[in-house]
This record gives C-alpha cells, sequence and structure tokens, in this order.
C-alpha cells in the first residue's frame, strides 16, 4: 500500500508548556486505510491530527501527506484540498443557511465552476444520505445529520484523506450510529483514506487499525483484536475496552477457557453460546 | 416524600402560530427525595425542554411543576429561590466559567444567596473537595485548567448552592474514559453523602445502569416510561426504535437468551454480566477479584 500519511520524528509543544505534546511521534498510513486514534484527553492524538493537514506544523521531525510536505506554505491550499478535517462540535463548522449552499462553501473557495459544484455538491449530500435535506436549514436538522452535511462539505472536495476529531462525542445513539457508517462507507465505496479520532471503543473496534496514544507517543499500533487485548494497558492509560472484550476478560481472570481476541457482540455471543453449550447449561439452538 | 413532581406539563413552542409544536406534551412524574434518576431521550426528544422547567427557567403552557410540594410559580417573583434549591449543571458547562479564578467561579452562585463570607467560604471548599479540585488550583485561572477540571469547577458551582435536587445534562460528553468514570464516581459519591436527588440526562445506556435507580424516557415530547433501571431497560426492542440503545452486555445478554440460554434478563452492567455466567457455570461461590 502506498503511503498517504508519513510522519517522520514529529515533534511539538504548546507555547509556555514544558512538557512536549507530540514526544518523536512517526506514523505511516497506506491509502485506503481506516485508522482509530484513540487516547486519553492531553494524550496528544488531536494534536498529532492536526499536523496532517498543516493547522500545526512540525517544530520537529518532517511530515508528508499524499507527498506534500505540511510546512511547505506554497502548497498549503493544495493539501488541504487533499486532506479535510471534521470537528466535534457540528454547530461550530456550518456557514450557510442552507444546507446544500454550507456543502458548496469551500468548492466556491477554491474557485470550482457553478455546474460542477452543482454536481459535486448532489453527490455529496447522496453519498452521506442527506440529499433530501439539501434545501433545509441547518437548525432544523438534528446533531447526527448535521455531522453528516459537514461531512458532505469535506468529501465534496474530493481529499484523498478525511481526518475526523471525535465526530460523535456530542451526538444522540443514532447519530452516532449513522455519522461512524457514513465514514465506513466512504472509507469502503470510494477508497478514502480515514483517520478517526474517538473516545467510543466500539467505533475503534470498527476500524482496520487502532493507534493508542499516551502523553505525546504512540503506545500501541495494531489490528483492534490485537489492541483491545491489552485490557489493563488500556485501562491504566485512562482508556476502556468494549464490554465485549471485558466480560471475556473478566471470565478468563476467573480461570474460564476462552479467546482472547473477541471485540464485537457476535464474537461475544458465539464464544459464549460454545463456553454455556459445552458445559450443558441448556439452549442448543445454537 | 416527593422531591420533585410534574403534573401533566406541557410547553408549546411558537404558540398560536401555524408553527406550534409541544416540546413536552403532558409529562407527570414524581420523583421521591435521594432518587437517582436517569433521564433518556434522542436529541430534540423533549428532555432538555423538560429539564429546564424543574428550576423555572421555561414556565409551563399548562400543568404544573411542584417542589417539595409547592407549586414553584405560586410566586413568581421567588422563582430565584427555586434555582438555589434546584441546581442545574448544563451541556458543555465550562463554556459558562468567567471568573479571574477558580475560587471566584465557585464562589458566584452563593454569592448571589447573600450567605456571610465564611459560609461561602466553606461552600466552596466542600463544592471543590466534592469534584476533587485541589487547594493550590483555587487561585488558578479557570481558563488554564485542562477541559475534564474545567468542567469540575463548573460543576462545583452547582454544588456550592448545596441544591436539593441536582440536574445533570450529559455532565461528561466529550470526556475520555477515565475522565467520565472519575466525574460520575463524584457524582455518585456526592449523592451517597447529601441524600439529595439526582437527575442524570445522557446518553450512555453503559452509564445510566450502573448510577441509576429509576430510568425516565421522554420520546417526542411524551414520558414514554418512569420504571427501575430493570423494568425500563428489559423493553430493549422499543428503546432501539426509539433510536436509543441499550448497553452492549444488555445486547450480548438478549442474544444468548434467544438462543435459548436461562440467563437473567437483568443484566446491565459487565459486573453483572459477570456474576450471571459465573452463577450459571456453577461457580457462583467464586468471589475472586
Amino acid at each position: 500500500m502506498d503511503a498517504i500519511i508519513s510522519a517522520k520524528d514529529l515533534v511539538f509543544s504548546y507555547p509556555g508548556d514544558t512538557e512536549l505534546a507530540l514526544d518523536h511521534v512517526s506514523l505511516t498510513v497506506g491509502k485506503g486505510d481506516l485508522v482509530a486514534v484513540l487516547g486519553h484527553n492531553g494524550s496528544g492524538k488531536s494534536t498529532l491530527a492536526k499536523h496532517f493537514n498543516a493547522i500545526l506544523l512540525p517544530q520537529g521531525g518532517v511530515c508528508y501527506v499524499d507527498g506534500i510536505n505540511t510546512a511547505d506554505e506554497d502548497r498549503l491550499l493544495e493539501l488541504r484540498s487533499r486532506a479535510g478535517m471534521v470537528f466535534q462540535n457540528p454547530d461550530n463548522q456550518i456557514v450557510a443557511t442552507i444546507v446544500e449552499e454550507d456543502v458548496a462553501f469551500g468548492l466556491e473557495n477554491i474557485g470550482v465552476p457553478p455546474e460542477e459544484i452543482r454536481i459535486r455538491v448532489d453527490e455529496a449530500l447522496t453519498d452521506v444520505g442527506m440529499y433530501e435535506y439539501r434545501l433545509h436549514a441547518p437548525h432544523q436538522l438534528s446533531g447526527g445529520q448535521k455531522q453528516r452535511v459537514a461531512i458532505a462539505g469535506i468529501i465534496a472536495m474530493m481529499p484523498k484523506l478525511i481526518i475526523l476529531d471525535e465526530p460523535t462525542a456530542m451526538l444522540d445513539p443514532r447519530g452516532r450510529a449513522e455519522v461512524l457508517e457514513t465514514v465506513i462507507k466512504l472509507n469502503r465505496e470510494f477508497g478514502v483514506t480515514v483517520l478517526l479520532i474517538t473516545h467510543f471503543m466500539d467505533e475503534a473496534a470498527a476500524c482496520r487499525r487502532v493507534v493508542v496514544m499516551d502523553d505525546g507517543r504512540i503506545l500501541l499500533d495494531a489490528p483492534p483484536k490485537e489492541v483491545f487485548s491489552h485490557v489493563s494497558l488500556l485501562k491504566q492509560v485512562g482508556l476502556d475496552v468494549p464490554q465485549a472484550t471485558e466480560i471475556i476478560h473478566e471470565l478468563r481472570r476467573s480461570g474460564i477457557n476462552l479467546p482472547d481476541d473477541i471485540i464485537t457482540d457476535e464474537e461475544c455471543v458465539e464464544a459464549l453460546s460454545s463456553l454455556l453449550a459445552s458445559s450443558g447449561k441448556g439452549g442448543g439452538r445454537a | 416524600m416527593t422531591a420533585i413532581e410534574t403534573k401533566d406539563l406541557t410547553y408549546l413552542y411558537s404558540r398560536g402560530t401555524p408553527f406550534e409544536k409541544a416540546a413536552v406534551d403532558g409529562v407527570s412524574v414524581s420523583i421521591e427525595e435521594g432518587d437517582f434518576v436517569g433521564v433518556i431521550g434522542h436529541t430534540g426528544s423533549g428532555k432538555s425542554t423538560f429539564i429546564q422547567h424543574l428550576n423555572g427557567l421555561l414556565r409551563p403552557t399548562s400543568g404544573q411543576v411542584l417542589l417539595y410540594g409547592r407549586d414553584i410559580w405560586e410566586e413568581p417573583k421567588k422563582i430565584r429561590e427555586v434555582r438555589f434549591q434546584v441546581g442545574l449543571v448544563f451541556q458543555y458547562p465550562e463554556y459558562q466559567l468567567f471568573e479571574e479564578t477558580v475560587e471566584r467561579d465557585i464562589a458566584f452562585g452563593p454569592s448571589n444567596m447573600g450567605l456571610s463570607p465564611g459560609e461561602i467560604r466553606d461552600r466552596v471548599r466542600e463544592a471543590a473537595d466534592f469534584v476533587g479540585l485541589s487547594p493550590d488550583t483555587m487561585q488558578k485561572s479557570p481558563f488554564e485548567l485542562s477541559g475534564g477540571q474545567k468542567r469540575r469547577v463548573a460543576i462545583a458551582g452547582v454544588l456550592a448552592m448545596r441544591p436539593r435536587v441536582l440536574i445533570l445534562d450529559e455532565p461528561t460528553a466529550g470526556l475520555d474514559p477515565k475522565g467520565r468514570d472519575q466525574i460520575f464516581h463524584e457524582i455518585a459519591q456526592y449523592h451517597g453523602k447529601t441524600g439529595s436527588t439526582i437527575l442524570l440526562v445522557s446518553h450512555s445506556m453503559e452509564d445510566v445502569a450502573k448510577y441509576a435507580k429509576h430510568v425516565l424516557v421522554i420520546n417526542d415530547a411524551r414520558k414514554i416510561a418512569f420504571g427501575t433501571v430493570d423494568e425500563v431497560f428489559s423493553h430493549t426492542g422499543e428503546l432501539v426504535e426509539m433510536g436509543l440503545a441499550v448497553p452492549q452486555i444488555t445486547k450480548i445478554f438478549a442474544q444468548l437468551r434467544a438462543r435459548g440460554f436461562e440467563l437473567s434478563p437483568h443484566v446491565y452492567t459487565v459486573e453483572a454480566a459477570r456474576r450471571e455466567l459465573l452463577r450459571v457455570l456453577g461457580k457462583g461461590g467464586a468471589q475472586d477479584a
């Protein structure tokens, strides 16, 4: 897989802080990957993400996104049209009073011809399932819908990389599910590389790769199954595991023989079914 | 004793216009003193509008809010008294901090209650203690603190009024799992020590299951259910239809039961699941860590 993000030895600290927010971080992300970034508040995950579309510039090390050095000011616009960012609060990202105008905002800024704007806006809204709301006012939408409009505004720019910084933190369960489905669809069907920063372990479990940050460093970087097998380590750094993983972990600690790589509901149900069936505790339709 | 009660509470937006819409529609509910109630409902269900009635921020279009048996609008001029007794912590309360020091920010509420400087100092210290703010943070600017710390300052500002009823609207939204657990732990301790009545609005069914005694479900401006955690979460299908969720572990148990395994339908936490599975597997006596 070709790399879309190639960050080497990144160092960054905020003005007035003695500690490093990023402490020599190196990360390579292949084109088309779906990567979750976990870490407690202040672990450096948002700082890292902000390096990928040059909101922050490295104080040490170097960062390439789709072959562009993020410190190259001459290519800043080009970089930002290739790497789009979605933030936590939908209300802070919507600028227009009509949904479709909001989605068109970025395109107008980079001088895309009107007839092409029309096409791209319609496609982007269709992709996030918001086409029928194109003439609504954003304040009439739910949080999940607003967040999908924000995502449409990004994908209309046809970026190769989308960075989402806790896009579901302010949403209810339905809104969270809508946004997560949209993100996964963009990745699977359109091959957009996704970097998803989240505090929700079930969202991380749905990604292909999970990067865990702590104290400005990368602590773990592996597929979700492997990352979530480190239950105690994750809890130590202020994180959690899915409940499906936790119950299996608890039972294993009680000396019960179960697989240690369970992260989804289905896997957990299967493992517990075999366990209960083999101990002759009823059921059997399994 | 009933702490707070609503009788047929209704609130209409844009009353008398073609856009008239009920945000709260005939909600009657009675909450006992010392209860810990989880309030759930999707965004736009009316739950925030509902709770804003409980301390008189909104005035009902019709119906009543009774605080310890008295209609809070009996004497509208005394509505401030109600706001001292019913503390409301908004979503993202850290955006409401404004004072120069943490201490002065927490003291803002009690200062408006006409208390003596000594009493104010005591209350500020007590409230800071509850939320785990160390004495050396008290003279800092609240804006120097981390997000989780700021939120603690904001919560302490409400606790310092020693409200008999404390309402928290999504107090842990946006916090990491550790920050979330700490804040819930502090709220649970406050509840245990003061015996005050707590209403917790949350989207996290895992957390509601863990901390609440009763659950109030609001959907489409109406009260759908008010009962114990057991009663409410046993209606998994209906909750999911309303755009809510049940804890992941509850979903897992529902699927196991559907496969014919005889397991308790009342499992909402990982700890309860562990106990239930060990019991069924005949290891119930094992009181291991």
